[in-house]
């Protein structure tokens, strides 16, 4: 096992405050967008981008790189905000979200933005894609391949069809190099996912396709760190990280109501959300004080 | 405006006992011929593997066939994927269920995407026959020649559908391509020209003017061509042209049609609705009006029945294409 130090965790944590500081700030100027899965992500975007992807901000289109295919493409501020972060493009250009002429699609859009690996928005298509994508690996590469396949997905987005045929021809198939990862956040656009459509128990039909299930608390850094690490074992299943988060993590007002799944936040509300990341950017220096 | 004359055309195509070989069947030989070549190509199928053409690769490349089972959703998405890993798919299904279930996936993750998937859709049109109506695709003209990316073919015979197959793959684009279930007559030879985006001229003369004109798309041309011959020996002058790359439209032999002729008949088999003729109408609208006449289905669905006597049912024979061309001359 790798280690996560200290430092390493510091880190993690401050990077992930960063991000949630620019996805407030980008939904801010664009004024409209999506902040609650977002911020509800940044922690495991923090972990997976600065301690496992393999990749290279530099040349992004390394043939070996691993691929992180967003099917739910509507969170995209927070993979803007960390790919800026990690060195794709310029932290400047975060400001142009949704903008005429921007590389930052209200959506992402393949072919504008180094790091994007497939348009997405419309729920449900990216399990299958990360899948094509193992499948194609493998022809390749065989088993020497060290590339990763990760597909985040939301919860809501679970209720499509396309999804399940996805993970049962991953199972056939035997992707073993394919990692999904689930925000489970509880909420969709017209309420809590238990009203709209009962997913539970959602381990179970994971597991019934034949996939290995990690569920964790998806802003616990220990807990993330050590789901990343154990996808790495049994090569020829599919994984599935189930991560329970809150959506709107971080800005008190936006926890946890799913009110905040596609509204940006105005000049008051945003201001105070900053103000909060930014003690808690303080809070995380205290934290660690003595530790690193 | 040039148009091109189609040399090489298969002399015996009106002899009693000529060769009639399905579009899906020149497909699969043209998907084999192209998996020998590149072996970049893979196919994917949803349960449908050798009812759509796709038997002969399965068989010899099963390390390059990926079988998803009835998920249509997933066959093009699947696709996508592979396509962004340097791959060329092929996927192939009937036409009501790829790309008629799937047209969104189909929209963002191959053509907004540019990825080089090839949706293959077979079993169009009535002449599907005894299935009946929900296995008759009707409307996948429609849904992907409105698609920004996509190209849309539809090959007259075997031969050209096994042409065409060896150009997408060849393609690093997005391409849709409609066959047919029915053994129908093959118009063409091993040395008749195909190119995508090339409208040839199968029936008429290269020069001078011509009564009426028709465009034809699919099997279905053999009939229109049939029709023009017995419209000669009645005292007109008739010129068919063969549109089997219905997008990229060939404007330039469309508008040649319609300056030496001043009268349009589309033929196809499929909805007037969004279909071939309605591709044409809209160019020669903005381009050169003329009159036009629609043979097609009009507004329906299909029903069981055999292929003939369902295309003569939903008004595609020769005596509908033949009052079509009748009306048509009456406007000019």
């Amino acid at each position: 096992m790798k280690s996560f130090s200290n430092k390493d965790k510091y880190e993690t944590e401050k990077k992930a405050n960063t991000i949630r500081r620019q996805v407030i700030e980008m939904l801010m100027e664009a004024g409209s967008g999506h902040p609650a899965g977002a911020l509800g992500m940044a922690d495991i975007f923090a972990v997976l981008y600065l301690h496992f992807l393999r990749h290279d901000p530099e040349d992004p289109f390394w043939e070996e790189r691993d691929r992180v295919i967003l099917s739910n493409g509507h969170i995209c501020p927070v993979l803007y905000a960390t790919l800026a972060e990690v060195g794709y493009f310029s932290k400047e250009e975060l400001k142009t979200l949704r903008r005429l002429g921007s590389r930052l699609q209200g959506h992402p859009h393949r072919g504008y933005l180094p790091g994007i690996e497939t348009t997405s928005g419309p729920l449900g298509c990216g399990l299958s894609q990360a899948a094509g994508m193992a499948i194609a690996d493998r022809m390749d590469r065989g088993d020497e391949s060290e590339s990763y396949f990760y597909c985040f997905m939301g919860d809501g987005e679970l209720n499509s069809g396309n999804i399940w045929e996805a993970g049962m021809l991953a199972s056939k198939e035997r992707l073993g190099k394919l990692v999904g990862v689930i925000d489970r956040n509880n909420i969709q656009i017209d309420g809590f996912t238990k009203d709209v459509m009962p997913l539970e128990p959602l381990r179970d039909k994971w597991e019934s396709w034949g996939w290995l299930v990690y569920e964790i608390d998806g802003h616990n850094i220990d807990q993330i760190y050590e789901a990343f690490e154990k996808v790495r074992s049994s090569p020829d299943t599919p994984k599935v990280i189930i991560a329970n988060t809150i959506p709107g993590k971080g800005v008190f007002e936006f926890e946890g109501k799913y009110e905040w799944h596609g509204k940006a936040p105005d000049a008051d509300e945003g201001g105070r959300a900053l103000k909060e990341l930014a003690e808690e950017d303080r809070e995380i220096d205290i934290r660690y004080k003595g530790l690193i | 405006m040039t148009i091109l004359k189609a040399e090489n055309l298969n002399e015996g195509m009106f002899e009693e006992n000529k060769e009639r070989i399905s579009t899906r069947e020149g497909y699969g030989r043209g998907l084999l011929e192209a998996g020998e070549k590149d072996p970049r190509i893979v196919l994917l199928s949803a349960d449908l593997t050798s009812s759509t053409g796709g038997g002969p690769f399965a068989e010899r490349f099963p390390e390059r066939f990926i079988q998803v089972g009835v998920a249509e959703q997933n066959l093009v998405t699947v696709a996508s994927g592979m396509a962004a890993m340097g791959k060329i798919p092929f996927t192939s299904s009937y036409a009501v269920f790829s790309p008629g279930r799937n047209w969104e996936q189909i929209r963002t993750t191959i053509c907004y995407n540019d990825q080089p998937v090839k949706i293959i859709g077979s079993h169009t049109g009535v002449s599907v026959g005894p299935d009946g109506g929900t296995h008759q695709a009707l409307e996948d003209i429609a849904l992907m020649r409105s698609l920004p990316n996509m190209t849309v073919i539809s090959p007259c015979d075997a031969k050209e559908a096994y042409k065409a197959t060896l150009e997408i793959a060849r393609s690093d684009r997005p391409a849709y391509m409609r066959l047919t279930r029915d053994k129908t007559p093959v118009m063409t030879t091993d040395n008749t020209e195909f190119k995508i985006g090339k409208a040839m001229l199968f029936h008429g003369d290269i020069e001078g003017e011509a009564d009426v004109g028709i465009i034809a798309t699919g099997p279905l041309l053999y009939r229109a061509i049939k029709v023009a011959r017995i419209m000669e020996e009645r005292g007109y002058k008739i010129n068919v042209l063969n549109l089997s790359t219905i997008k990229p439209l060939d404007g330039e032999a469309v508008l040649g049609l319609a300056e030496r002729t001043g009268a349009i008949v589309t033929v196809e088999e499929h909805q007037i609705k969004g279909g071939m003729g309605g591709e044409v109408a809209e160019f020669l609208a903005e381009n050169r009006p003329v009159p036009m006449e629609f043979v097609g289905v009009n507004d329906a669905f299909g029903e069981s029945g055999g292929a003939v006597e369902l295309l003569e049912k939903f008004k595609m024979g020769e005596e509908d294409m033949i009052r079509a061309i009748e009306r048509v001359s009456g406007r000019k």
